[in-house]
């Protein structure tokens, strides 16, 4: 009888024994990836943004590209101006060199068109990007920005690899230039890697236009613009880990100082 | 009367302290309080890891009233507004930002601390006779606290807010005849909206955290009126000296109080860590959906609700639908945790702790935890996260075919618990704690 139960129970629970040292292993890395920076819908692989958030010349080129290219249709009303004094920045340069509109210094960073125009003329309202880096994360950005290509089918005449059949044009095409995409070999025909790696590797662009930059020049001004949506979700972040590492080093000192306080009290436990 | 029978305060080392503790004893039960909870409170000395949670809950429970206050001051409970003054709050607020931080890890930290509370009393057998009531006191805060939770993750209106409430509004719709009706009743419109969000601030504002601190109070008296168990599972109060106090008791106050603020400084580490370094925790405490303001109009393509559901919503979503309907799963994720209250009659071991329990108890309570914790992560990805299985199977989803073997696994612990621990090969208990 206990045999037979001890079997009875070994078979209902033994598929739970069996699945548990894959789950264990697979969380960790579950735990550390974040969802947002994995793939992009259309599952094209994203470039790793090269980006530093105390780099504070990159956060004030990040900032003149966003209010002269995105800060058109896009806004970021959650952002005051005067915020950006963080960067090293004082209130004049900001008024001289950043806001090209009436606004004062004090003022979020609005736009004048209407959503309701914006969504006449592009087929949808452009997203306010004050925490588009949170929602989509740096590295999806830095892709989405440095993936237009020309593309003929399209209302705007652009189309992007990791956004397909996106609404915006390529703001920035007089930097970039403009290419085309030549080839996008289908999915495992590279051999037997099936998924979105091989597509996305398999993506090539040829200049039609030059722009007014070289390509490497390109992508650093994207790093820049990136590096400055980051901040601009979590103005608070850089201060938030110095706070952090004072607010450890006070716990930590004061681990050892409650362990003996404990021992001293228990030495009279038995 | 029994105000002057009353000996006066002393002791304290200040006679300006004794007279005015001698006042209020005389209007107020401060030393009886003080005695029966704290000071002549007589704990078992054997404690172990597992034992700081409890107080750990309590630390998070006053973090998240403090920290919310705060965060009430400048939150606007409207559809309009909500989103934008969240980041009010991020950006503007002096300090605001770390307030929300606590208060946001403080609601995942506060289900980490509450999880390991309950396996604490599954692995001890904390939840037997005459702790019956304790346990019971114990799931109602945990039902709340759900409760308290899913109304507050509606409250910053981003995508995974909306969305998340629409998923678990709609599973009222699914109860025979009167669920079309009881899901407009709760949202208060047709679709989540202005009226849904007021009535979830006030409820996550007020009325949860009202009930939550009545059954915290009462499950803490519960525990002081039986007394607390302990890893060997025994009752220290067979064995007292002349005066009344167990052998192996010792007083609460002072040796756990400093006992737990060693595991609350621990703990802090961690937090802070969180808080200060991580507090997105890699989308799973902060969702990156969340980041985008609430759209009525678009469906995210993937909805998952925060990760201290998702066991339950793994069941809700494995149970195959009858008729068309999910109400089969709705019931069996009402199911699967409100079992819990019926935890303490189901076993009926001779023991209670782990360590005196049979391979039997083990093997299932192993399963159980496994099975937790598979449909845990399953609920937070898609069905498609590991593929199908091949055309023997009908082309599957090995995601959902595994979320169903952990379901019955799930229920099969509590519903043959009767059967595999009266039927287990225990060990004798000793008759004293072992200490050391």
């Amino acid at each position: 009888m206990k045999t037979l139960a001890k079997f009875v129970l070994m078979l209902l629970f033994a598929p739970a024994l069996l699945v548990s040292p894959a789950v264990l292993l697979v969380s960790p890395a579950v735990l550390l990836a974040s969802p947002a920076a994995m793939a992009s819908e259309g599952g094209a692989r994203l470039d790793t943004a090269p980006i530093n958030q105390t780099d504070v010349i990159s956060l004030q080129r990040g900032a003149r590209t966003f209010a002269n290219y995105c800060l058109n249709c896009h806004s970021a009303s959650l952002m005051r101006w005067n915020r950006l004094e963080e960067l090293g920045l004082n209130e004049s340069q900001i008024m001289d060199n950043l806001i090209f509109t009436g606004a004062k210094v004090g003022d979020l960073m609005n736009v004048a068109m209407t959503r309701k125009d914006a969504r006449k003329w592009f087929g949808a309202a452009p997203p306010d990007l004050s925490v588009i880096a949170r929602a989509r994360g740096a590295d999806w950005l830095y892709s989405y920005l440095r993936g237009f290509y020309r593309d003929p089918a399209r209302p705007t005449g652009w189309n992007n690899t990791v956004y397909e059949n996106v609404g915006m044009p390529n703001p920035l095409w007089r930097l970039q230039g403009e290419r085309v995409r030549v080839a996008q070999a289908s999915k495992g025909e590279e051999g037997k890697e099936e998924g979105h790696g091989a597509a996305a590797a398999a993506v090539k662009y040829e200049m039609v236009t030059p722009g007014s930059l070289t390509p490497v020049q390109y992508d650093e001004t994207v790093a820049d613009l990136v590096n400055f949506l980051v901040y601009m979700g979590e103005p608070a972040a850089t201060t938030r880990k110095q706070i952090g590492i004072f607010v450890l080093l006070y716990l930590l000192a004061l681990l050892p100082l409650v362990y003996l306080l404990k021992r001293e009290f228990w030495k009279d436990v038995h | 009367m029994a105000a002057a029978e009353k000996p006066p305060v002393s002791g304290t080392g200040s006679v300006a302290l004794d007279n005015a503790l001698t006042w209020v004893d005389q209007r107020f039960p401060l030393i009886s309080t003080w005695k029966a909870h704290l000071a002549e409170y007589y704990a078992p000395k054997n404690f172990n890891f597992w034992y700081f949670f409890g107080g750990l809950a309590m630390l998070v429970l006053g973090i998240q009233i403090v920290t919310g206050i705060f965060l009430t001051m400048n939150y606007k409970p409207d559809s309009n507004l909500a989103f934008a003054s969240v980041e009010y709050i991020m950006r503007e607020v002096p300090g605001g930002w770390i307030i929300r931080y606590m208060h946001s890890t403080g609601a995942s930290a506060f289900f980490i601390c509450v999880y390991l509370h309950m396996f604490r009393a599954l692995l001890y057998g904390s939840h037997r006779k005459p702790r019956e009531l304790i346990w019971i006191f114990g799931v109602l805060i945990y039902l709340v606290l759900m409760g308290e939770a899913f109304f507050g993750y509606l409250l910053p209106w981003g995508q995974m807010s909306y969305w998340g409430a629409q998923v678990i509004i709609n599973l009222f719709s699914a109860i025979p005849f009167i669920g079309p009706d009881l899901s407009l009743w709760i949202r208060g419109d047709y679709v989540i909206a202005d009226a849904t969000l007021n009535r979830f601030f006030a409820l996550h504002v007020i009325a949860m955290p009202l009930v939550l601190l009545g059954l915290v109070m009462a499950h803490l008296l519960a525990l002081h009126e039986v007394g607390s168990n302990n890893p060997d599972g025994i009752e220290i109060s067979k064995h007292k000296d002349a005066k009344g106090v167990p052998l192996d008791g010792i007083p609460f106050h002072p040796y756990y109080t400093v006992k737990d603020i060693f595991g609350v400084v621990v703990f802090l580490i961690v937090f802070a860590i969180i808080a200060f370094f991580a507090p997105e925790m890699g989308g799973y405490f902060l969702e990156a959906n969340n980041f985008i303001p609430a759209n009525p109009l678009q469906t995210p393509p993937h909805i998952a609700p925060v990760w201290y559901f998702t066991p339950y919503y793994s069941i809700l979503r494995g149970v195959p639908p009858l008729f068309n309907s999910q109400f089969p799963g709705v019931v069996a994720m009402g199911v699967s945790v409100m079992i819990l209250f019926t935890l303490p009659w189901l076993d009926r071991s001779p023991v209670k702790s782990i360590r005196y329990r049979g391979p039997y108890f083990k093997v299932a309570l192993t399963a159980f935890v496994v099975v937790f914790l598979i449909l845990g992560y399953l609920g937070t990805e898609p069905v498609t996260v590991w593929g199908q299985f091949g055309a023997w199977l009908g082309h599957a989803d090995r995601a959902t075919v595994v979320a169903r073997i952990c379901t019955v696994v799930y229920f099969l612990f509590f519903v043959l618990m009767p059967w595999y621990t009266s039927i287990d090969k225990n060990k004798p208990e000793p008759d004293r704690v072992t200490y050391k």
